[in-house]
């Protein structure tokens, strides 16, 4: 057994309300720079929807992922050496128009245009190029709120399976809303695909970042990521993803998006898991076995052995500790509603999504759904979300584990329902869903409530233990030695690279006078 | 040596050999050292896809085994070459891959270089280095192509003197007896095709060039998964 620990994610799909609150933070964070315009570090889809890039759950055309190659685990996009076959140019690669051409507006315009009889407009302009763009067609999020031809946006992966013909028609649609960000997996195929090895995971906290000096732009970390969350900086020729807002998790803070997220949906947390088991467990020959394969890999973080284990492996006492507190745990194990997204790509995401419900507690209370015997739980298979596209979502297709978490949540609301309406327990639904009393005003505390320290459990980095002799630095902490922060005297670089201290402008619009 | 020192032979194909090589050395270690934020192979693919699986893997393929048939046919000694094949199957030899993967090259780079300056996107987004390191390559393989026809004039007339003056030329600068004398009775095409090419190694460090000394051959062997501890190791004095 290799204890280690994992910076963790669930975000809660039913109380998501696609207002990009996280989106833009992150933005403004992250990703606001000359390069990577068109990157969203996180982003949210309406489904069903192609999404971001397009179609990037198609791996029959992306080969993103993993897959079982003759009994053996393998990068679906192929091995070492097919890799440095293809390394003058990747086959699998999304290009630009992929995500789309990064747009601003000649705002300048507004406020220059010499005076005539029209308003001056502020024309798009490609903030690759700089030119003036006749129309855009393509955004981050073009299908905002089912936008768009439905036969087009039911190209959606997850519809396979689904009747299509039904769900386009007006009355039956669905829409749910998918935050996405970088699910720092346990069994990572962007570190897997780096032919440079510029990519790693983080011992201690198993947040996946990219190494910017030793990245060599092969770019294979792109195509062989499942979920297209690592991106190509055009200006600097590097891979640039999500970090983890890893500063602000050292220090026990949330990440942006997390911290942001107006409707309280994300949750941070630490889980324990086995390292040893990480190959076992994403080799699983079935593909709807991975979701539970992937929960036997965490360990009980309350067991004396595994405590004792961690400790051994040198992990700190408050990160059990949080781990033992942690959100994540009591989602995804304990209470079983929380699922990995797309387990069949065999990374072992550590971004878990509770399943939408809405709107169906209405259609229950005006009688308009079917229900068991309890009165509250409706017959599987009758919500306005079909159980059959979450479960292509979440679990590999596999119904029952998404529909045991659908029954869950809503007996816990018809519990407190009961509660508070009544003012009497009715516990007979959270009976039929198989969970206790206590779970479920548990459950409702972090559901519903999600309070900041509910919802945000975070030891903070233990730097003095990054340290091995804290003793020899002493007196040197906050200094660098060496050029590290001097940007030279020179306007000019001997080689070629971005100008350090120079302001790069984020506008690309020309003043109005030269337009 | 030359009586007079100072003559463009002697400059050129004595001293200016040493320059580009130690440019070429001492530039990359320390652009290595200090800059490792701008070393990348600076792809523009995911700008543009369209004709980048053909035009860069020919260019690439064509490139590099061109640079290996240089390497083998000049730098092998004349004794050793001569235990395998006299000088004028050498000097076939030489005209016929050199011809096959300069085509490919000549093919594969058009194309590229076309795209640079043409393709509104790569064109705008690429750096000034990007444009002019391409387009020099591009000069020095057609001038390269261009010797083609005149080595097969001379092995025409069954005289293998031009190959083995070169050979003995480039051995000279490689094991540090420099004899630029070698070079006076050659054709100026070879010259110019010698001076380009020096030249490409002398911009070498400064131009995204410098990803071909991260051909990342180790991946081959590596484990998949990279895991790195945050923890600062003890350096030892």
């Amino acid at each position: 057994m290799k204890i280690r620990a994992q910076f963790a994610f669930v975000f809660n799909l039913d109380k998501c309300i696609g207002c990009h609150t996280c989106s833009v933070t992150c933005k403004n964070t992250w990703t606001n720079r000359k390069g990577v315009e068109y990157v969203w570090f996180n982003n949210v889809e309406s489904k069903p929807g192609i999404g971001y890039p397009k179609q990037w759950e198609n791996q029959e055309k992306w080969n993103g992922g993993w897959t079982m190659d003759g009994g053996k685990l393998e990068l679906k996009s192929g091995g070492r050496f097919s890799k440095l076959l293809n390394i003058f140019a990747n086959p699998d690669l999304p290009e630009i128009d992929d995500y789309y051409e990064p747009f601003t507006y000649n705002y300048a315009r507004l406020q220059n245009a010499p005076l005539s009889e029209a308003a001056p407009t502020a024309r798009p302009l490609s903030m690759i190029t700089g030119d003036p763009m006749e129309k855009i067609t393509w955004g981050p999020n073009w299908e905002d709120d089912l936008a768009g031809e439905y036969a087009k946006r039911s190209v959606d992966k997850n519809m396979d399976n689904v009747q299509k013909a039904m769900y386009g028609q007006f009355e039956n649609t669905f829409n749910l809303y998918l935050p996405r960000i970088c699910n720092h997996c346990l069994n990572p195929a962007c570190v897997a695909a780096c032919p440079s090895g510029s990519i790693y995971k983080r011992e201690e906290d198993g947040i996946v970042l990219v190494d910017q000096d030793k990245c060599r732009g092969w770019r294979f970390c792109m195509s062989a990521c499942p979920y297209k969350k690592v991106y190509y900086n055009w200006e600097s020729g590097k891979a640039e993803k999500c970090i983890g807002c890893f500063p602000r998790v050292e220090s026990g803070m949330p990440t942006v998006c997390s911290e942001s997220c107006v409707g309280r949906i994300r949750y941070n947390g630490i889980m324990l898991y086995d390292a040893d088991r990480i190959e076992e467990m994403a080799s699983v020959t079935n593909e709807q076995d991975l979701y539970e394969a992937q929960c036997k890999i965490f360990l009980d973080p309350n067991d004396p052995e595994v405590i004792a284990a961690a400790l051994a492996e040198g992990i700190n006492e408050d990160w059990i500790k949080a781990a033992q507190k942690s959100p994540i745990y009591k989602m995804a194990i304990d209470w079983k509603i929380a699922f990995p997204m797309h387990p069949e790509y065999r990374t072992l995401p550590m971004v878990w999504y509770v399943p939408p419900l809405s709107p169906v507690q209405s259609q229950i209370d005006q009688g308009n759904l079917p229900v068991g015997p309890d009165g509250a739980i409706p017959l599987a298979g009758t919500m306005r979300t079909p159980t059959r596209y979450l479960a292509n979502l979440l679990t590999a297709g596999k119904e029952e584990p998404i529909t045991t978490a659908l029954n869950r949540l809503i007996a816990m609301r018809s519990y407190q329902r009961s509660v508070h309406v009544e003012g009497v327990a009715d516990t007979r639904a959270l009976e039929a869903a198989g969970i206790t009393e206590d779970q479920a005003k548990e459950m409702y505390r972090y559901l519903a409530i999600a309070n900041y320290e509910d919802r945000f459990v975070i030891p903070t980095g233990h730097e003095e233990e990054r340290l091995a002799d804290a003793h020899g630095f002493q007196g040197q902490n906050g200094f660098t030695f060496g050029n590290d922060s001097s940007v030279g005297i020179s306007k000019i670089s001997l080689f070629p690279r971005r100008r350090k201290e120079s302001m790069e402008p984020a506008e690309l619009a020309p003043s109005a006078d030269k337009s | 040596m030359n009586e007079d020192i100072f003559s463009w032979n002697n400059l050129l194909f004595g001293i200016y050999p040493y320059v580009c090589l130690s440019v070429f050395v001492i530039g990359s270690w320390v652009r290595f050292d200090r800059e490792q934020y701008g070393w990348t192979s600076a792809s523009s693919q995911m700008l543009s896809t369209a004709g980048v699986r053909w035009a860069s893997n020919l260019f690439h393929i064509g490139v590099i085994a061109i640079f290996f048939g240089h390497m083998v046919g000049l730098l092998t000694p004349h004794k050793v070459f001569l235990m395998i094949m006299p000088d004028i199957a050498h000097q076939y030899l030489a005209i016929s891959l050199g011809a096959v993967f300069g085509a490919l090259a000549l093919i594969g780079g058009g194309i590229l270089w076309v795209r640079r300056y043409t393709n509104r996107r790569i064109s705008v987004t690429s750096r000034g280095s990007d444009k002019f390191i391409l387009s020099w390559i591009m000069a020095t393989l057609i001038l390269g192509l261009t010797t083609i026809p005149v080595s097969i004039g001379h092995a025409g007339h069954g005289d293998p003197r031009v190959v083995t003056a070169m050979a003995e030329w480039i051995q000279s600068i490689m094991y540090l007896y420099p004899n630029p004398a070698y070079l006076e009775g050659v054709d100026t095409i070879f010259k110019l095709h010698v001076f380009f090419g020096m030249t490409v190694f002398l911009l070498f460090p400064f131009t995204r060039l410098v990803h071909i000394w991260s051909a990342p051959i180790g991946y081959l062997t590596r484990s998949y998964q990279i895991v790195r501890s945050k923890k600062v190791k003890y350096q030892s004095r």
